[in-house]
């Protein structure tokens, strides 16, 4: 029988969706049921991690023994007892369970900082991560360093802020640290609003110690006593772990009064976001934190001159800030080992989509975006073919398949008009329409506009008015030239980041993709993707006549008898696409 | 519902409370804001109830009017959405006859939500049914969880 076998089961929202908890409490049960000798049990240790990533595998379990980590993937509570018998017990590990060669290659070119320990430590267990060396780093600063060297170490490292604009963060400190005032603020920007960008969420439930010990050292670096994380009500799992680890450290003396004994204050709350995109821009969340409709100011003066309640607050993102410890504790030359010339480090992206391997990836700067796709990726999903990759969320554009060469660092995404920004990757195959992706993009920013600046509110609500009109077959000519005509005007004149960057996703699908735009006025959407624009018949080989997309129909246009071939009636059909969604035979087809 | 406010504005002055975290305790203790509750916090605290309604109206995290029993939320980030969110949404509404904005059905016992996303792309299209989270949603699978909630609800 083996000894010191530690089980760890995925339990980010993602292992729990897939059932996480009930796997676990399996082990538990079992472990407990089969009268397996107690000095065993005592030597066997179960916990949950945190994401490791590949949340499309879910749920995923760890068997570790003295020599080996076995790794099982799709793991249900019903499978538990075949791997306590035969592999905890028996020692036999069950093979045809393990993880395969994709998992190996998913993790193989990623470099793991801000994740190192994500996925890997209990995150609910502060003694877990001081295990690994955390709150090394506050001890280190505390001992030996002066706020100046801190600061000096951070601009060394080259980090830049990893929620979006990419400022570089020792500068963001130091401006902070030379503001005189009695009281400051750091804030921790974990308001990730972006759809299709997960990592923060990831980081703040896998491990949430490095965020509040990144937040420590800020503090001390800049000289502020009290600290906030305004976090998304929409993450209840991160949110309630983040509380917890709060708790914790304020016990152990990490945060709180005289922290390990130096006379240094340094204290954090937590602040429930409401539910406000626009709240992601730094002067809006101040407006939020104080109890107010989060609508940003005009800049300057900058936060780290005028910040929460008009003092100096300096206002980091959840990855930036995980970065902090490893920095300290391994150096700047380590940290600017990573990267390109002016991308330091390495950055996180949600890989999503079209792709097999989907999940959160945390790459060195200067990939090249062919090696996440193929490499890390494992291509795309169902054999079809890539479009495009979209980075940076609404704010940001679009990639094509000729540019695979392109490296995943700040400059060169800027050049093709793009961002990294927060690191949502969104892979699109054949099957999406560019159109509807940019007129997506466009509805969510419309109605996340806060209505204080014109040319955002109603610029991007003209914008995506053309927008529908062209996806819905009725564009006009003259349509695209008044879309960048329009779009200009908005980047140029919109007060806030949200406005100046809500027509790129238009921009770039019509730099790169005006064909598509061609084929819509045309009367075409040539991905099949715009409802509107398609008419719906039943193809009679293929329908059985079991009645499913005539209950579901709810025109009525649909007409049959059971057992033989139904017919839709063009005049009555309204393009809901009701009747291609509930056919099981492939028997609606649509052009 | 009178003890409950009373409660709530008290706290406020003790912790010089503001007015989202006051609203959202006032959600957590309702399931919504009823218009009453602003009018009497804007009488107590002498805060205009413009402020209220400007910061209730603002986000997209409170409700004026009462929600359903149950509550579906479902995501409509980009993963979700290029996978296939969005039917899954209008067959939920169709499911449950609603219509234009309405998302809340006339009995009451189901609310349809949207939400820009929720962090869970890996697993898309997801759906949140009462705070528990479903991934790789299909209209089969949402119909079995629709069945076994309507179940609950009749006995």
């Amino acid at each position: 029988m083996n000894k010191n076998i530690t089980i760890q089961v995925c339990m980010g929202t993602g292992g729990i969706a897939a059932g996480g908890s009930e796997v676990l409490a399996a082990f538990e049960s079992l472990m407990r049921e089969k009268n397996i000798p107690a000095e065993f049990k005592k030597e066997c240790s179960m916990h949950k991690v945190g994401c490791r990533g590949l949340c499309a595998k879910d749920v995923l379990v760890d068997i570790i023994t003295d020599d080996r980590r076995t790794i099982y993937q799709y793991i249900k509570p019903e499978m538990v007892e075949r791997i306590i018998d035969e592999h905890v017990v028996g020692g036999n590990p069950v093979s045809e369970w393990e993880v395969a060669e994709d998992y190996h290659k998913f993790h193989e070119k990623q470099v793991k900082v801000v994740l190192s320990d994500c996925g890997n430590i209990d995150p609910e267990d502060i003694n877990a991560y001081i295990a690994v060396d955390g709150y090394k780093a506050v001890e280190k600063v505390f001992a030996s360093m002066t706020p100046e060297e801190v600061i000096d170490i951070m601009k060394k490292s080259g980090l830049r802020g990893r929620g979006g604009a990419g400022f570089p963060t020792g500068v963001k400190w130091e401006a902070c640290r030379k503001a005189e005032a009695g009281q400051k603020y750091i804030i921790c920007n974990a308001d990730e609003g972006d759809p299709g960008a997960f990592m923060d969420r990831a980081v703040i439930e896998g491990n949430p110690h490095a965020v509040i010990e990144g937040m420590v050292v800020g503090a001390y670096a800049i000289g502020a006593s009290k600290g906030y994380v305004y976090i998304r009500a929409e993450y209840p799992l991160a949110v309630e772990r983040l509380k917890k680890a709060i708790k914790d450290a304020r016990e152990r003396g990490f945060i709180g009064k005289n922290i390990l004994g130096k006379g240094f204050d340094f204290d954090i709350k937590i602040k429930l976001g409401a539910g406000a995109f626009v709240c992601g821009e730094e002067t809006a969340l101040i407006a939020s934190i104080e109890g107010q409709r989060g609508m940003p100011r005009a800049k300057p003066p900058f936060p780290v001159h005028r910040g929460l309640w008009g003092k100096p607050t300096v206002i980091n993102n959840v990855e930036t800030l995980a970065n902090i410890p490893y920095i300290i504790k391994k150096g700047h030359e380590w940290f600017s080992s990573y990267g390109t010339e002016k991308s330091k480090g390495t950055k996180v992206f949600a890989l999503t989509g079209k792709i097999k391997n989907s999940g959160l990836i945390e790459v060195p700067m200067g990939i090249t975006l062919k090696e996440i796709i193929y490499d890390i990726g494992g291509g795309i999903e169902n054999g079809k073919a890539l479009k495009a990759v979209q980075t940076g969320g609404p704010s940001g554009g679009c990639i094509t398949t000729d540019m695979l060469d392109i490296t995943m660092d700040y400059e060169s995404l800027a050049r093709v008009g793009s961002i990294v920004g927060s690191g949502g990757m969104i892979v699109l195959d054949e099957d999406d329409c560019m159109v509807n992706v940019a007129k997506y993009f466009l509805q969510f920013t419309q109605s996340e506009s806060c209505g204080k600046c014109v040319p955002c509110r109603i610029g991007t609500k003209r914008l995506l008015e053309i927008m529908d009109r062209i996806t819905k077959g009725a564009g006009r000519q003259g349509d695209i030239e008044l879309l960048e005509k329009l779009s200009s005007d908005i980047k140029a004149a919109s007060l806030c980041g949200l406005g100046q960057t809500a027509p790129n996703p238009v921009l770039s699908t019509i730099k790169y993709f005006r064909e598509e735009y061609d084929a819509h006025l045309q009367g075409k959407c040539p991905a099949k993707a715009c409802r509107e624009m398609l008419t719906y018949h039943i193809i009679e080989e293929f329908c059985k006549g079991c009645g499913a997309c005539l209950r579901a129909c709810p025109a009525g246009a649909i007409t049959g008898e059971k057992k033989k071939p139904h017919k839709i009636a063009p005049e009555i059909c309204i393009k809901c696409g009701a009747c291609f969604d509930v056919c099981k035979f492939k028997a609606v087809g649509k052009e | 519902m009178e003890k409950r406010l009373q409660g709530l504005i008290e706290d406020f002055k003790k912790n010089e409370g503001n007015i989202i975290s006051l609203l959202q305790e006032t959600q957590e203790a309702f399931g919504y804001i009823p218009e009453e509750a602003i009018y009497r916090f804007s009488h107590e605290l002498d805060i205009p109830a413009s402020n209220f309604f400007g910061v209730a109206t603002f986000y997209s995290q409170f409700y004026l009017n009462p929600r359903g029993k149950n509550i579906i939320t479902a995501c409509c980030g980009t993963a979700c959405h290029v996978k296939g969110s969005d039917r899954i949404i209008s067959s939920l509404k169709r499911e449950f006859s609603l219509t234009g904005e309405q998302n809340t059905t006339e009995d009451k016992k189901f609310t349809l939500e949207q939400v820009a996303c929720v962090g869970a792309c890996s697993i898309a299209p997801v759906v949140i049914i009462n705070k528990k989270v479903y991934g790789k949603m299909n209209s089969d699978k949402m119909a079995k969880e629709l069945k076994a909630l309507k179940e609950g609800e009749d006995e």
